[in-house]
């Protein structure tokens, strides 16, 4: 074998503390190394060529570059060496930047260093075999999971390229969050003004499946080739039947029921339909409450409904659907704020977090757009507003900032002064976030034409006092560290800037789709600034808040980009796999079955061979994570490219060095 | 061009030798000055700090003398009195404001189209001279270029400032001065605290306010390597000059023991103006060891000149 | 000092008349506190210029009047020069400083005095005058000793005439100061 070795400088990164040609002229010693330079930066283009043509001047059958991490050029240089006519396998890479001259400052130890990484590389080419990467069908079709706005963009972008979309939503309606908000910043807008047309193309589009009222129970399969379980869960109507008609929650005699849609400000019947513009515009029992279902009297609906679309024993029902991909579009949920009992945790009544007051306003609403404070139903005068709520505080955990609350609080309080124009709005803020495009203006307009009253730091706490005149107020103290000055208002309401966290179940779902997530139940990106959409899970994607906080532009741009990438995937006739893989050895392989238990992705199964049990790896679904070899109790399975061979190859060098 | 000419008071107290070289300055470039009749003091900064209207109506009684002159614009060499006389024109812009003025005096004001006070203009003569004369004419007028000084320009607040009403120069880094002392034959330095505050009239209250700020710029001036100090404005000078020990001992350094000037004496030092042009006796800190050295160094190049001369020849 | 009750103590008429009789927009403030970076007189201030502002724009009406830094402001307009919203900060000190004296809150007595002393001699004689109007102060006030430091330099220089010059308008002047004063009560 011909192996050559180049060593890159990468400008100083590596030259300053890596003498990179000592590395070179020592890599000329190693076995099989019949040529070694170091280079100005291998990854550039002239660099590349000069690797093609030290391939083909020297007969090279082997490349190692001593450089930066592989998750940085592996792909560059492996495409390089195809290009000088090897398999791109053969090929192997030296991190001698992150693992040395960025972490040490001894030249002579760093040198020393790197030759030993040098050495490993060359005995793990030494035993690299060429791999070829296999071809197999892709379903076209999506799974996009969740309603919002974020998955709606999606959903229609895939359905306008022509790819069928299935779309999973939780709650009885799509339209998310943003479907409760009553405006949008920075245009004030009306919410649902923008977004349902949105919903109804959803609805009317035929390349798009609709469940709603549903969850993703579980899914198998790989990338192109996914198959979805569905749980249909039980609505106790007939929504081929239901119209929508409404006739069924006016006569329902249950009306006690914490309305979700409207953040349980207000109550419902036991069988609601969220909201004017629902889609679907279908009502939906809820079991909990209805009377009919808890003790069997009542029946009202079924009565009164004019299609006789009320089942009363329905239960929930499981549906399989084929998908090539997954867009995860779950949203956030607010954090629990009754952690804060310096806010009273949720037992003032006139305390409420900017969702409620958000429905407050709308005028589907409960109060149609009227402001009065839950308690008295007063109409309040003074309104405090605390923002990083949940957010920046690391003493509950929750180190980050929520990256719109700065805005939507700004809308709230212009808002607020466009409803009640005498009355007083105050901010409490610790910085304003607001990056966006008109975002900056916004705010200042909220203080320059609307007079809201921004104070410059955080609320200490919320002290329910009775007035003269018997009324419940709030002193709320605070500090204003401009004017350097303790502060209190007594407020009639005030309203919190709650932070956001993963959706609820999102942790669970991350799981199902075998995506990483972190704390706070967001899903891990797969490169935080490179690969924004994209997951570690191939076929997997991400769009909007689900990701991590961001408003309503960002989530629709990211619902677009998931999109895109979902087309990019479904745009060649057949998918690649990557041939790093597991394969059997028959011979040794006793049929155990211990390695089907434990490959995480279903991708071996059990094979009759002449009469014997053997394990056989399905190639297009494994995904190489190794498992299955540190498992296997007679070393029969291997991962292609890491075998136990070459990896005990590297430890005899270094053990050696 | 015919200037009204407003001196201010001080020039009858701390600055006369500003008053001196400002006259004999303008003489020499043919600006024809008339001084107002029976001038008032504007006031100063005592008056617009207790009422702006109380400021404007001793500014408009001295604008309204300016009238009686027949000139096209009033000039004043100090930087208080022409921003005072400024600033009284320009509110008085105002009707409202005007009609609150007129009522402290003798007669209303006359109304301009708008509603406003139709009143003169005011330009400190420093603008008048780098505006209407030009630095190109000073240039040329020169007879004892300043070879070689080293000097920093020190505008102070008001020259350029507030900028809506002084529309001179720029507000943060004027260059007025600077050109006038090239134009000399002068080296300017680059100097940050051009238009830092020296403490204005605080000194009566409390010496150490002036002391302080006006040690600061000084300290800077001498570490920026400057051989003296150019300034335009009577109050600038006492605090940077009248001051200059106590500023020294309030700031805690040694004496700077660095010629504070305005820039009219260089002018006239330049133009080689007669001793009452300039008025060097009234510096508190000595100049004439330094124009000595200027001298010195002009009179070796001159006979450095002679003798190439001769040598050609 | 107390805990403020936002809710009570803010006077937004105050904020109006302060913009009003400034003629500058107080909401523009963003509060970057450029105007106190730049202020000669921060070092001797009781209350920053910046925290003065803001205290305008909350309306709080004593936390803006009581203090002696509207006395100690050298009207220089480096925060007029400085701000990026383009207030004149130094328009609203000295408004503020005018309707702190008209609520009888002077809050330096020697500044005050000595532009009392200031104007009394442009009353009396058209003119001002150094010499007189520096005893005339110190009389006053039993202060400013430390300008005899000077004093010696000045009297040498001959910088300070001792005998005033009088204009003969000064009853013209004299007579605006008495429409001035009988305005002002």
């Amino acid at each position: 074998m011909k192996i050559g070795v180049f060593v890159c400088h990468c400008g100083s990164n590596i030259e300053a503390t890596v003498d990179t040609a000592a590395v070179a002229r020592i890599a000329l010693t190693y076995p099989d190394v019949v040529f070694a330079e170091d280079t100005m930066y291998t990854c550039s283009e002239p660099g590349q060529e000069n690797i093609v043509q030290a391939i083909k001047k020297h007969g090279l059958d082997g490349v190692v570059v001593a450089s930066c991490s592989p998750r940085m050029h592996e792909p560059t240089f492996r495409r390089t060496v195809e290009r000088a006519g090897l398999n791109r396998y053969m090929f192997e890479m030296a991190n001698i930047r992150e693992h040395v001259s960025w972490i040490g400052r001894d030249r002579e130890a760093n040198t020393n260093k790197a030759a030993e990484l040098v050495r490993l590389a060359v005995e793990k080419l030494r035993r690299d075999a060429p791999l070829y990467a296999k071809q197999f069908d892709v379903t076209k079709r999506v799974l996009v999971i969740g309603g919002g706005v974020a998955g709606i963009q999606a959903a229609l972008d895939a359905a306008d390229a022509g790819i069928g979309v299935v779309m999973v939503e939780r709650e009885s309606t799509i339209g998310g969050k943003m479907a409760k908000l009553d405006k949008t910043f920075p245009t004030i807008d009306c919410s649902s003004c923008v977004l349902a047309p949105k919903m109804v193309d959803v609805a009317q589009n035929p390349n798009i499946t609709l469940y709603a009222h549903s969850e993703v129970e579980s899914i198998s399969g790989f990338v192109g080739n996914f198959t979805v379980k569905i749980r249909r869960r039980a609505t106790y109507v007939d929504w081929d039947k239901c119209t929508g008609c409404g006739t069924c929650t006016e006569k329902c005699p249950t009306k006690n029921v914490p309305d979700a849609f409207n953040e349980n400000i207000s109550t419902c019947r036991a069988i609601n339909i969220p909201f004017p513009q629902a889609i679907p515009k279908k009502a939906t029992i809820n079991p909990d409450y209805c009377r009919k279902i808890k003790e069997g009297k009542c029946g009202v609906c079924a009565k009164v409904c004019p299609t006789g679309a009320i089942v009363y024993d329905m239960a929930d029902e499981i549906v399989e659907e084929k998908v090539g991909a997954v867009i995860a579009a779950t949203g956030y949920d607010l954090m629990d704020w009754t952690v804060l009992k310096e806010y009273g945790g949720g037992t003032y009544p006139d305390v409420i977090t900017s969702l409620q007051y958000e429905r407050m306003m709308s005028a589907s609403g409960p109060t149609a757009g009227h402001i009065h404070r839950p308690s008295d139903g007063m109409e309040p005068r003074n309104i405090v507003f605390i923002q990083c709520v949940g957010s920046r505080d690391c003493s509950i955990g929750r180190p980050y900032c929520s990256g719109f609350c700065c805005m939507y609080t700004a809308k709230q309080a212009i808002m607020t002064k466009d409803h009640l124009p005498d009355a007083e709005a105050y901010v409490f803020y610790m910085d304003i976030r607001a990056p966006g495009k008109m975002y900056d203006e916004f705010t200042r307009r909220a203080q320059e034409e609307y007079g809201v009253q921004y104070v410059r730091g955080r609320v200490s706490a919320i002290q329910p006092t009775v007035r003269p005149d018997g009324k419940v107020g709030y002193i709320v103290r605070g500090a204003d560290t401009l004017l350097g000055k303790q502060v209190e208002v007594d407020a009639d309401m005030v309203v919190l800037a709650v932070g956001v966290e993963g959706s609820h179940g999102a942790g669970h779902l991350a799981e199902i789709l075998r995506i990483s997530y972190d704390h706070f139940g967001f899903f891990m990106e797969s490169h935080v600034k490179l690969r924004p959409v994209e997951t570690n899970t191939a076929g997997v994607y991400l769009a909007g808040v689900c990701q991590g906080a961001k408003d309503i532009p960002a989530s629709v741009a990211q619902g677009s980009a998931a999109a895109a990438k979902v087309m990019a995937l479904f745009s060649k006739p057949k998918l690649e796999n990557d041939p790093q893989i597991s394969l059997v050895d028959i011979k040794r392989c006793v049929g155990c079955g211990k390695c089907i238990k434990v490959c995480p992705y279903q991708a071996i199964e059990e094979v009759d061979v002449r009469g014997a049990k053997k394990a056989h790896v399905i190639e297009t679904v494994c995904q190489g994570c190794g498992l299955c070899t540190a498992t296997c109790p007679q070393g029969a399975i291997q991962v292609a490219h890491f075998t136990d061979n070459q990896i005990l190859a590297e430890v005899n060098a270094l053990c050696q060095c | 061009m015919k200037y009204a000419y407003y001196p201010g008071c001080s020039g009858h107290g701390t600055s006369v030798e500003y008053e001196a070289s400002t006259r004999a300055v303008c003489n020499a470039l043919n600006m024809d000055l008339v001084e107002i009749e029976d001038w008032n003091c504007c006031g100063s900064t005592p008056a617009h700090s207790v009422s702006h209207e109380l400021s404007a109506a001793l500014s408009a009684r001295n604008l309204l003398q300016a009238a009686k002159t027949g000139a096209d614009c009033v000039i004043s060499p100090c930087p208080s009195c022409s921003s005072n006389l400024k600033m009284a024109r320009w509110r008085m812009q105002n009707a409202e404001f005007k009609a609150k003025t007129d009522e402290l005096l003798d007669a209303p004001t006359p109304a301009n189209a708008d509603g406003g006070a139709d009143l003169m203009e005011t330009y400190s003569v420093l603008q008048a001279i780098v505006e209407n004369v030009g630095v190109d004419a000073i240039a040329r007028r020169v007879t004892y270029p300043l070879e070689g000084l080293k000097v920093v320009t020190y505008y102070g607040c008001l020259l350029s400032r507030p900028a809506k009403v002084a529309q001179f120069d720029d507000p943060e880094n004027p260059v007025s001065l600077d050109n006038v002392m090239k134009a000399l034959g002068a080296e300017v330095l680059p100097f940050a605290l051009k238009t830092e505050c020296c403490g204005a009239a605080m000194g009566i209250p409390d010496v150490n306010i002036p002391g302080s700020l006006s040690g600061r710029i000084l300290d800077t001036a001498r570490a920026v390597g400057a051989e003296a100090v150019i300034t335009a404005c009577p109050l600038c000078h006492m605090n940077l000059d009248l001051r200059q020990r106590q500023a020294a001992r309030i700031s805690g350094k040694a004496f700077f023991g660095l010629p504070v000037f305005y820039y009219t004496q260089m002018i006239a030092y330049a133009f080689g103006l007669s001793r009452e042009a300039m008025r060097l006796d009234k510096l508190a800190v000595n100049p004439y060891p330094l124009l000595d050295k200027i001298a010195a160094r002009r009179e070796a190049r001159m006979a450095e000149a002679l003798k190439t001369a001769g040598a050609a020849s | 000092m107390n805990t403020i009750r936002l809710d009570k103590a803010r006077d937004p008429a105050f904020k109006r008349q302060v913009e009003k009789e400034s003629g500058q927009n107080l909401s523009l403030c963003y509060q970057c506190g450029n105007c106190t970076a730049g202020c000669p007189g921060a070092q001797v201030y009781d209350r920053q210029v910046s925290q003065i502002m803001r205290a305008v724009q909350l309306g709080l009406k004593e936390e803006a009047l009581k203090n002696r830094s509207l006395w100690l402001c050298l009207s220089c307009s480096t925060c007029s020069a400085r701000c990026p919203n383009d207030i004149d900060v130094a328009a609203v000190m000295e408004t503020l400083r005018m309707m702190a004296r008209r609520e009888g809150w002077v809050q330096d007595r020697p500044i005050e005095s000595f532009w009392k002393a200031f104007l009394d001699t442009v009353k009396y004689t058209g003119r001002s005058y150094e010499l007189g109007v520096m005893a005339d102060y110190m009389a006053r006030t039993l202060r400013g000793w430390g300008n005899l430091e000077i004093a010696p330099m000045a009297l040498r220089k001959n910088k300070m005439p001792f005998v005033p010059s009088v204009i003969h308008g000064r009853e013209e002047v004299a007579r605006i100061f008495k429409r001035y004063a009988e305005k002002r009560s």
